[in-house]
Parts: structure tokens; C-alpha cells; sequence
């Protein structure tokens, strides 16, 4: 039952083989039993899981069920969920009850799925390991020695290790794509503005993204499908028709031209991840595709570029946690200043206050233009960059993380955790849609080491046109179907 | 050392939507702390904003109203700091790009010209909710009712050189927002205040000198008298020899005085940098017209008709066009009795008057337009004399009949215009009075003339005054004279 | 630009973050190494590029002027730190 994939499951229920709440009931026990060393659930709310499971029970015996009907699954800490902590991986928020959902989480209830609990992430989605949360490290499903990835970690771990069929990620600069190819699932950050962000608590505004996590392409093309579309609450989404990704996945690839970033491949990537990439080339070439190099000139820029926007932002969007109307207040102020500085030193960790810092100088008076208006000019050139190689291919490849999941605690400095997201944080910049597969692992031997993910880019919107992309591949190779040992227990 | 001063003014509207600037929260004015904060004005984690059109469209016609330049796109910024009334940690603003460009102000001044005070620009923000510091064993509370509302903050140029020029200028955008109805300009609660920036410099030099800005000054009253003091304060300073502080200060009053906001945060650094929240607003050339059309007529054009066309003095012009209440009631007195001199002494005079007594607004009096034309008119058409007139309008104003008409005919005073009833009363009143014939006879004819008053009296107390004056005067004349 | 020691408290007082003298010391450290990262941009030439603020080119949506919004302050308040007679409650504040 945990093994199958969203459509599987869709078959599973409309066959009558079992219910919502028996597949709810075994998922929970599968949290209950596997998690405590993973730790990639913040919070799990049965009451709440088998309430909605049998209302899709219910729902499905009077013929009513969709296709996400009684679909079990976990979203990241970051939606705001009505009734539900709500802590953003922080100590800040560790007694936010939000009193409201998030416009992707009202729209997951109301395609009937059941949300079994909230996931494990980098406070306030800042990080790459999963380290920087205030619930602990989540650990890759793969080796417990090895960081699942973030910020998304707690997604992705769960779904590698079967507690859930799917996840609810965000990615701000690889948030959803690194954690998908550290825990070899797949996850697709959509273009800016496709999924609303109200109610997904901001970490960077112009760079914010929700997206599926996932074991196929085919589940994420269905849960984009649940949770796109303009929302009146945010003005950033974009007022544009939803596709029916699902029956797109199916167109095939002759013709295709793939792009490779010649900025990308070269120094730092590691070999296998490179081969890996490579391979999975070849298998698009036997699919009918065209391979070409093509340039991205301004790649060596994306990673300052971000540094700036992204903790501009944050330091703003971080102000509202000031221990006045929610989150942590600290004991006994003696006085505002008091009450600011203590709350907030005691509520933030230590990521998330470097970003701060960072965000409030580079905004402070003099350092504007030299800071952030340089820093969105270069934005301009590095979104410039992808349109132009978009004019020659339809999709770039390259791999989604230099590297496959490192050991926790291995990064400490850092910089060098910031380096390492240099093939998907230019991607949020741009704000096109990019999705992660998983095609292949280290140490050759193929269920001893460690995930590697394959980035598949497009243009604005090309949503539809990536997941038929990576459907294809899944269709043609085996890699999504591999599972870690965790997830071959049985209860 | 003869001095000049330099004021410029910041004024922030609240503009009189329904909901706030980026919610659906209601912006009524009083209702229980924190009910109408919703979770957008609370700044609760994940929430956004999206833009309130009637706030744009008030903007722009505040901006069209000052023949301001209407930029096709403006951005809202995030303008960073603490303070617990400001829920998000910043207040949404627009610092390099505001909604209205640069602009003017025609205000009035006393001698009956006119002077053009120029607008820099004019922004949207929101507004902070309120601090209330009364006893909460020791805590400030904080109501976010507030937070949200939209603001207009109309920023001038430091065009006026005196106190009374300030308060003009502020009337008068006070005027063009309540004609425009953007708000309802009502400072008491609010609806409109006033940060002044006062500065010195001798008569005669160039470049100004070094300014200080009241903050959060809330009357008419108390912006001239702010201004007075300060530049007291400033002449005294510098003719001392000293220097003025670049500061924020506070007008206290009570104490009639403005003294320094001696805050730790004097350097604030604001970090403004564009909401990412919140697109570009563009607005197209169509849109703009289309409020330009609708725009009503203006304080200024108003004014400007008012003497021009309907021949009022430059006084009675400005004090009727000052408001749009005022000027509407005075439009339509003037339509019922079709003559404006006569509905502007009315208008300014009787009803004026007993409005100033009772403390009422226009938009309260008992008598309405209709009423006092219609009492215009039978002054005019001579159907009841002028003293007549006032016991009507009495009348009226307490509430003692429907119409003029209705009064004048319960009360009975019609005027008596029939010669044969008047000829009686005379004839009555010359045989009363045989000493007082005597003494006319007796006098000068040049003298003759002052000494029928008497005669006239005499003949209206026994008419009640419903005698036509005139007519008493002439027949009584002819009488007398007869017997001469 | 070097980052020196004031700047990092002025920033965290800016920011209202506490920071007792060895973080300041730690945290400057760190800065400074993504200060020289970020640096980098300096070499490129940016002069005539509009800046980007948003990824697409889209335009401010606008809103109908109407209340939506009900009283929510029960369920809002439950999640406050200091709340009294219906007010937020911070340690007083002197004007």
C-alpha cells in the first residue's frame, strides 16, 4: 500500500481493494514506527487524517471521488494550516496554531486529499541540509549518515521512505529540486506566480515557489494540476488557464532539442553526478531528442545575485515576528527594545538571523544601488540568459546538485553550502519552472549509494511540456522505482 | 534682521473607501480594538496584500483635481521599522514612484488674491494602527483597527511664507478632498493630518535654512499656531546666534509650544526597497479620462464662477465655495429664488448665523434649501416685507411650518399692497395724531421729510407690518401734504 | 566593502535582534565571507540594464472596494502573547 504511487493508489480505491482510512491508518502506523530516527515530520495529525479520509470514503461511495480523492499526503511546515502548528521549522513560531489555511492547502482539501501531518524543513526554508531547523536534522532515507537535502528535507524524506505517496514542498532557490534529487524522488518548483503563495509563510517574495514532491512525474503533473491557478489574495500569481498536465505527459520526445549550460559542467561537479547527467543525455537521445551546448554567460553571478535579493527580502518579510500578535515572546521585557531584540534572538536561529544581518546591511543607506539595485539589474541579465537559450532548445539539463547528499555536518561553512546550490538558484531568479528526476547514484553500486537527480528546465509556463519530459524518462528507465531500504519494511 | 519664513506641509488623507488599501477589513471609524483587523492587517505569517481600486481611483482624482501629472506606472515600497502599532515591521508606502506627480494649489488669501502653492507629489500608503498608553498595569495596548486604511500623503513644495498661508493651503486641500469626496476631512477624528516643516532664512537670501518638522499637527488652528511659535523659537535661536537643529518636534496644545521628539532612533534608516509583494500599477490613459470626466466642479472653479458669472464679491465667493456642502446649498437656495445676491446674504447672513449659534453644519440645518428660496422669493415678489421675512425664517428654523408660504399665511403676514385699506389706516392715524399734523405743517418743507417717519410707525404698528413700506410712505405724503 | 564590527550591530540593532559582543564577533565573520562572495557583482557591467523585480512582467491587479472580512479576533488572539479588553498588550511605550 505505501509503495504505490497517487495513480496507483486512484486504482487501488475506485477497486475497492481498501479505504482512505485503512490506507491513512497504515501510512500514520508506517510515521509512528519509521520516523522517530528520520525525523522528517514536524507534526502528525491523525485526527485530522482519518477525519478527511472518511469524508473521501464517503465521497467515493456516492460516486463524487476525483482523482485525489482520499490521497494521502504531507506538507511542508511552511502552509499555514487552519487548527494545525504551523512553526516553519522555527522556534519562533513552535505555538503558532494558524487560525487560516493556505490557499494550496484549501485547495489540496478541497480535492479531497488527506494531509497526515506537516514536514520537517530548514527554518524558515533557509538551508540546503535540513540542518538549520529547530526540530533537528531530518536524515536522507538512503543513509541516515547523509543530509536529505533542503529546505524541503522533511518532504522528501518522507516521501523516499514510503510514509506518503507525495509531499508538499516550496523552493525559493532549490528548495524543492536538491532535497527531490538527494532522496531520489521527483519534485517540480513551477514558474513564478503559477501557485499562490498566500499563506505560505514568505521566506524571499519574488523568489517564493510551491511545487509537488513526489515518486513520478505523473503524481506531480496531478497535484499541480490540484494546486494552480490565479488566487485573488495574491498579486503575484499570474491570471492564466491551468492546463490538463496529465494528458500531455504522454506526448512523445522526437524532435526535442536539449540544451546543455556549458557554465555548468565543469569545475566542482562531481564525476558521477556528471556521468549520471550524461547518461540519462543518451537515454533522451534514443528517445528521438537533439542535444546541443548552449551558454548561460552571467551563471557565475547567480549565487551573489541571490545573496543579495533573498536576505533583502527576508530581513523585511522577517520583521513581523516581533512578539507582539504571535510567535515567541521572550520572558519579563523591560522594555520594547527589550521585548524585540530577546524575542527575536531567542525565536530565530542562527541561519536565519546571518540572513537578516546580511538582508539589513545590504539595504541599509549607501549600500542600496551598490547592493540590491546591482543585484536586480544582474537579475535582469541572468533571466536574459535562459530566454536566450530558450530561443535555440526547448529544455536545458544539467544536474539538479553538483554533488549527491553529503553527511550532516559536513558543510559547515556557510558559503560552501551556499556554492553548492549554483544549478538551481538562477532558476528562481529567472522564474521559470524546473524539475528534478532521479537518474541514478553514487558509489556505483545502484541501491548502495546515494540518489542523483537530473534538472530539467523550461521556459515561463512550460510546465506541462517538463513533465511530459520527465514522464517519458520514467517511462524509459527505472530509477524513480528504486526505494531505500526503510521503505521495504513491512509492519 | 528681518526674517522670512518657509513652510511646507505633508498632509495625510485617509481616503474614504469601504476596506482598507490591501483588504477586505471594513475601515469604519470606532468600532471595538482589533475587530476590524483582519489577517492581513495583522501581518499574520504568510498573508499578502492586493491593491483597493476605489484607493488608486482617489489618488488619481485628488491628482487630476491639482492639475497634476498622472505617471503611467507607480511602485509601492516597503518602508522598514519597528514600532508595535506597524504590524508587518513596515509600513507600505511609495517613495520613488508615487501615484501622483507634481502638481499645484490655488489658496486664498485675505486681501482677495490668489496664490499657487506647488505640490511635489502625492503617495499612497497605509496607515499604523494606534497606541493607547492609558493604564494596562503598566503595558500599552495596541489597537489595529487602524492599520490598513488607506492614506494619501500630499507632500508641497516649501512655497508658503507664512502661518495664515499654511492654514490656507490646508483648508484648501481640505476643500478639494471633500469635494472630490475622497474623505471626509474630518480632523478630529483623524481624517486628516498635518506634519509642518518650518525653517528661517533673512529676507532677501537664497537658499533656506535649516528646517524643523512638526509632527502630527491636527487643526487649522493648530498649524498656525504651531507655526507661530516656532518661528519664535527660530528668530530667537538665531538671532542669539545660535543654529537650528534639523529635527522632528511636537506641538503640544495645551502648552501652546512645540518641543523637541527627543528620540534614540533620530538617525532612522528606513531601508525602502520595492514590496515584493505588490506589482508595478499601471494605469492607463482610458482609465485616467474616465476619472477626469467624472470629476465634479472644483473649490477654485467654483469660486471663480461664483464671482464671474454670478457677480457675488470675492469674500461672499470664497466663503461659499469653501466647502462643497456650503457651495451645494447655496446653489440650490439660489436656483428655488433664481436670484444669487440675494440666496448669498441670505445664505451668509440669517441662516449663517443661527447655524453659528447652535454649533450646527450646514448639512444639519433645520431649514432646508428649498425653504429658505422659497422664502427668498416672497421677499422679492414683495409678498411679505423684509422684517416679515426674518419672524418666517424663525419660524422655519424652529420646526412651526412646511414652507414659507404656510407660515406667511397662518401668521397673516401678507403684505397689505390695497391703497384703499392702507388710505384708511392713514386717515385713522392723521386724525389720531392732530399735534404731530400740527408740527408738520408748522415745519420747513425741507424738514418735512424726516418728520413722517413718525407717521410711518405708526401706520405699520397698526398694520402689524404687514403694510407695504412704500406704499404707506407715498399715499402718507401726499396726505400730509394735502394738508399743507 | 569591508564589513567592520560596528556594522554588524548596527544592522542587529536595525533589525531589533539581540547580539551580545562574541556573536557580533562570530557573525561579522561570517558576513564578511558572503559580503566578498556578493562582491563579485561589482565586476559586472550593468550600466543601462533596468532592474528586475519581479520574474515576470506583470502588472498590479486591482481589488473592488468591499468588505469581505468579519470580526475574526477571538481565533486571531488566541495565538498572542499579551492580550487585553481586546488589545495587544506590549511593556509601555514612551513618547
Amino acid at each position: 500500500m505505501h509503495d504505490k504511487t497517487l495513480s496507483e493508489l486512484a486504482s487501488a480505491l475506485d477497486a475497492g481493494e481498501f479505504s482512505s482510512r485503512e490506507l491513512a491508518e497504515t501510512l500514520l502506523t508506517r510515521i509512528d514506527r519509521f520516523d522517530g530516527n528520520l525525523n522528517s515530520f514536524i507534526s502528525v495529525t491523525p485526527d485530522q487524517a482519518l477525519a478527511a479520509a472518511d469524508r473521501a470514503d464517503a465521497a467515493r461511495a456516492r460516486g463524487e471521488a476525483g482523482p485525489l480523492t482520499g490521497m494521502p499526503l504531507a506538507i511542508k511546515d511552511l502552509f499555514c494550516t487552519e487548527g494545525v502548528k504551523t512553526s516553519a521549522g522555527s522556534r519562533m513560531l513552535d505555538n503558532f496554531i494558524s487560525p487560516y489555511d493556505a490557499t494550496v492547502v484549501e485547495k489540496l482539501k478541497a480535492a479531497g486529499t488527506v494531509s497526515l501531518g506537516k514536514t520537517n524543513m530548514d527554518e524558515f526554508a533557509m538551508g540546503s541540509s535540513n540542518e538549520n531547523s529547530f526540530y533537528g536534522p531530518v536524515k536522507n532515507p538512503w543513509d541516515t549518515e547523509a543530509v536529505p537535502g533542503g529546505s524541503s528535507g522533511g518532504s522528501a524524506a518522507a516521501v523516499a521512505a514510503g510514509l506518503v505517496p507525495a509531499a508538499m514542498g516550496t523552493d525559493t532557490g532549490g528548495s524543492i529540486r536538491q532535497p527531490a534529487a538527494f532522496c531520489g524522488i521527483t519534485g517540480l518548483k513551477p514558474t513564478y506566480g503559477r501557485v499562490s503563495r498566500y499563506g505560505m509563510i514568505a521566506f524571499a517574495s519574488s523568489l517564493d515557489q510551491a511545487g509537488p514532491m513526489a515518486r513520478t512525474a505523473e503524481d506531480c503533473a496531478l497535484l499541480l494540476g490540484a494546486i494552480a491557478g490565479h488566487d485573488l489574495r495574491d498579486s503575484t500569481s499570474v491570471a492564466r488557464g491551468v492546463p490538463d498536465y496529465i494528458e500531455e505527459l504522454a506526448a512523445p520526445l522526437n524532435g526535442l532539442k536539449i540544451g546543455l549550460p556549458r557554465e555548468y559542467f565543469g569545475d566542482g561537479m562531481d564525476p558521477e553526478v556528471e556521468a549520471a547527467v550524461r547518461e540519462a543525455v543518451k537515454v533522451y537521445e534514443s528517445l528521438g531528442a537533439t542535444v546541443r551546448e548552449v551558454s548561460l554567460p552571467h551563471t557565475h553571478y547567480a549565487i551573489p545575485a541571490y545573496y543579495v535579493i533573498a536576505p533583502a527580502e527576508a530581513s523585511s518579510n522577517l520583521s513581523r515576528f516581533d512578539g507582539v500578535r504571535f510567535g515567541h515572546r521572550c520572558d519579563n521585557p523591560e522594555d520594547l527594545i527589550d521585548l524585540y531584540k530577546r524575542s527575536r534572538a531567542e525565536g530565530f536561529g542562527e541561519e536565519v538571523k546571518r540572513r537578516i544581518l546580511i538582508g539589513t546591511h545590504t539595504l541599509s543607506e549607501g549600500f542600496f544601488d551598490a547592493y540590491y539595485k546591482k543585484a536586480q539589474q544582474v537579475r535582469r541579465l541572468i533571466r536574459q540568459d535562459f530566454l536566450d537559450a530558450f530561443e535555440e532548445v526547448d529544455v536545458l539539463m544539467s544536474p539538479a546538485s553538483p554533488t549527491p547528499a553529503f553527511d550532516l555536518g559536513a558543510r559547515k561553512d556557510p558559503v560552501s553550502m551556499y556554492l553548492q546550490d549554483i544549478y538551481t538558484i538562477a532558476v528562481n531568479l529567472a522564474g521559470i519552472p524546473g524539475i528534478s528526476v532521479p537518474a541514478g547514484f553514487s558509489g556505483g553500486r545502484p541501491m548502495g549509494g546515494r540518489p542523483i537527480g537530473l534538472q530539467i528546465l523550461g521556459t515561463h509556463f512550460a510546465e506541462a511540456r517538463l513533465l511530459n519530459v520527465a514522464h517519458q524518462f520514467q517511462q524509459a528507465t527505472d530509477w524513480h522505482r528504486r526505494r531505500p531500504a526503510i521503505a521495504e519494511e513491512t509492519l | 534682521m528681518e526674517w522670512e519664513t518657509v513652510i511646507g506641509l505633508e498632509v495625510h488623507v485617509q481616503l474614504a473607501t469601504r476596506s482598507k488599501i490591501f483588504s477586505g477589513a471594513s475601515t469604519a471609524f470606532g468600532a471595538a480594538p482589533n475587530s476590524q483587523a483582519c489577517a492581513v492587517d495583522l501581518g499574520l505569517p504568510g498573508v499578502l496584500p492586493v491593491l483597493n481600486e476605489a484607493a488608486v481611483a482617489m489618488a488619481v482624482q485628488f491628482g487630476l483635481a491639482i492639475h497634476a501629472e498622472i505617471p503611467e506606472i507607480s511602485v509601492f515600497d516597503r518602508k522598514n521599522y519597528f514600532y508595535p502599532d506597524l504590524p508587518k515591521g513596515y509600513q507600505t508606502s511609495q517613495m520613488h514612484h508615487p501615484i501622483v506627480g507634481a502638481g499645484e494649489v490655488e489658496i486664498g488669501l485675505d486681501d482677495g488674491s490668489t496664490k499657487r502653492i506647488r505640490v511635489h507629489h502625492a503617495h499612497l500608503e497605509e496607515d499604523a494602527g494606534k497606541s493607547l498608553h492609558e493604564d494596562f498595569h503598566g503595558m500599552t495596548g495596541v489597537d489595529l483597527n487602524r492599520a490598513g486604511t488607506p492614506l494619501l500623503e500630499i507632500v508641497s513644495e516649501p512655497d508658503m511664507r507664512s502661518a495664515k498661508e499654511a492654514a490656507a493651503y490646508l483648508k484648501a486641500i481640505h476643500s478639494i478632498v471633500t469635494y472630490l469626496g475622497i474623505s471626509d476631512g474630518n480632523m478630529a477624528e483623524g481624517s486628516m493630518r498635518c506634519d509642518v516643516n518650518v525653517s528661517m532664512r533673512p529676507i532677501g537670501q537664497a537658499e533656506f535654512g535649516t528646517r524643523a518638522e512638526i509632527k502630527n499637527v491636527n487643526s487649522f488652528r493648530f498649524v498656525e499656531r504651531a507655526i507661530a511659535f516656532e518661528m519664535e523659537r527660530q528668530v530667537e535661536l538665531l538671532e542669539d546666534g545660535g543654529t537650528v537643529v534639523q529635527e522632528t518636534r511636537l506641538f503640544d496644545p495645551d502648552r501652546d509650544e512645540t518641543r523637541s521628539m527627543r528620540t534614540k532612533e533620530q538617525a532612522n534608516d528606513y531601508r525602502y526597497f520595492p514590496c515584493p509583494d505588490l506589482l508595478p500599477v499601471v494605469l492607463d490613459q482610458a482609465y485616467v479620462d474616465h476619472l477626469r470626466a467624472a470629476l465634479p466642479e472644483l473649490p477654485a472653479d467654483k469660486r471663480a464662477r461664483f464671482q464671474g458669472e454670478l457677480g457675488l464679491s470675492a469674500y461672499d465667493a470664497g466663503v461659499l465655495s469653501a466647502s462643497r456642502e456650503m457651495a451645494e446649498y447655496f446653489e440650490a437656495v439660489k436656483e428655488v429664488c433664481g436670484d444669487a445676491k440675494q440666496a448669498a446674504n441670505w445664505v451668509q447672513g440669517e441662516l449663517s448665523g443661527a447655524l453659528n449659534r447652535k454649533g450646527l453644519a450646514i448639512v444639519d440645518s433645520p431649514v432646508s434649501a428649498r425653504q429658505l428660496g422659497e422664502l427668498i422669493q416672497r421677499v422679492m415678489d414683495e409678498t411679505i416685507s423684509g422684517k416679515a421675512a426674518k419672524e418666517v425664517f424663525q419660524a422655519l428654523w424652529n420646526g412651526q411650518g412646511e414652507s414659507a408660504d404656510a407660515i406667511i399665511e397662518a401668521k397673516g403676514l401678507k403684505q397689505v399692497t390695497d391703497s384703499g385699506a392702507i388710505e384708511a389706516m392713514i386717515d385713522q392715524v392723521i386724525s389720531d395724531s392732530p399735534a404731530q399734523v400740527a408740527q408738520y405743517r408748522d415745519a420747513e418743507p425741507d424738514k418735512r421729510g424726516k418728520m413722517i417717519g413718525y407717521f410711518v410707525g405708526q401706520v405699520m404698528k397698526a398694520s402689524r407690518g404687514t403694510a407695504n413700506p412704500q406704499q404707506v410712505n407715498q399715499l402718507l405724503k401726499e396726505k400730509l401734504d394735502a394738508l399743507c | 566593502m569591508a564589513l567592520e564590527h560596528t556594522d554588524v550591530l548596527r544592522a542587529a540593532h536595525l533589525a531589533r535582534l539581540g547580539l551580545n559582543d562574541d556573536e557580533a564577533r562570530h557573525y561579522l565573520e561570517d558576513l564578511g565571507r558572503i559580503l566578498s562572495m556578493v562582491d563579485d557583482l561589482q565586476a559586472l557591467d550593468t550600466r543601462g540594464v533596468a532592474p528586475l523585480a519581479h520574474p515576470l512582467d506583470a502588472t498590479q491587479r486591482l481589488r473592488a472596494d468591499e468588505v469581505t472580512e468579519t470580526d475574526r479576533r477571538e481565533q486571531f488572539q488566541r495565538c498572542a502573547p499579551a492580550v487585553e479588553n481586546g488589545l495587544y498588550l506590549v511593556p509601555r511605550v514612551v513618547e
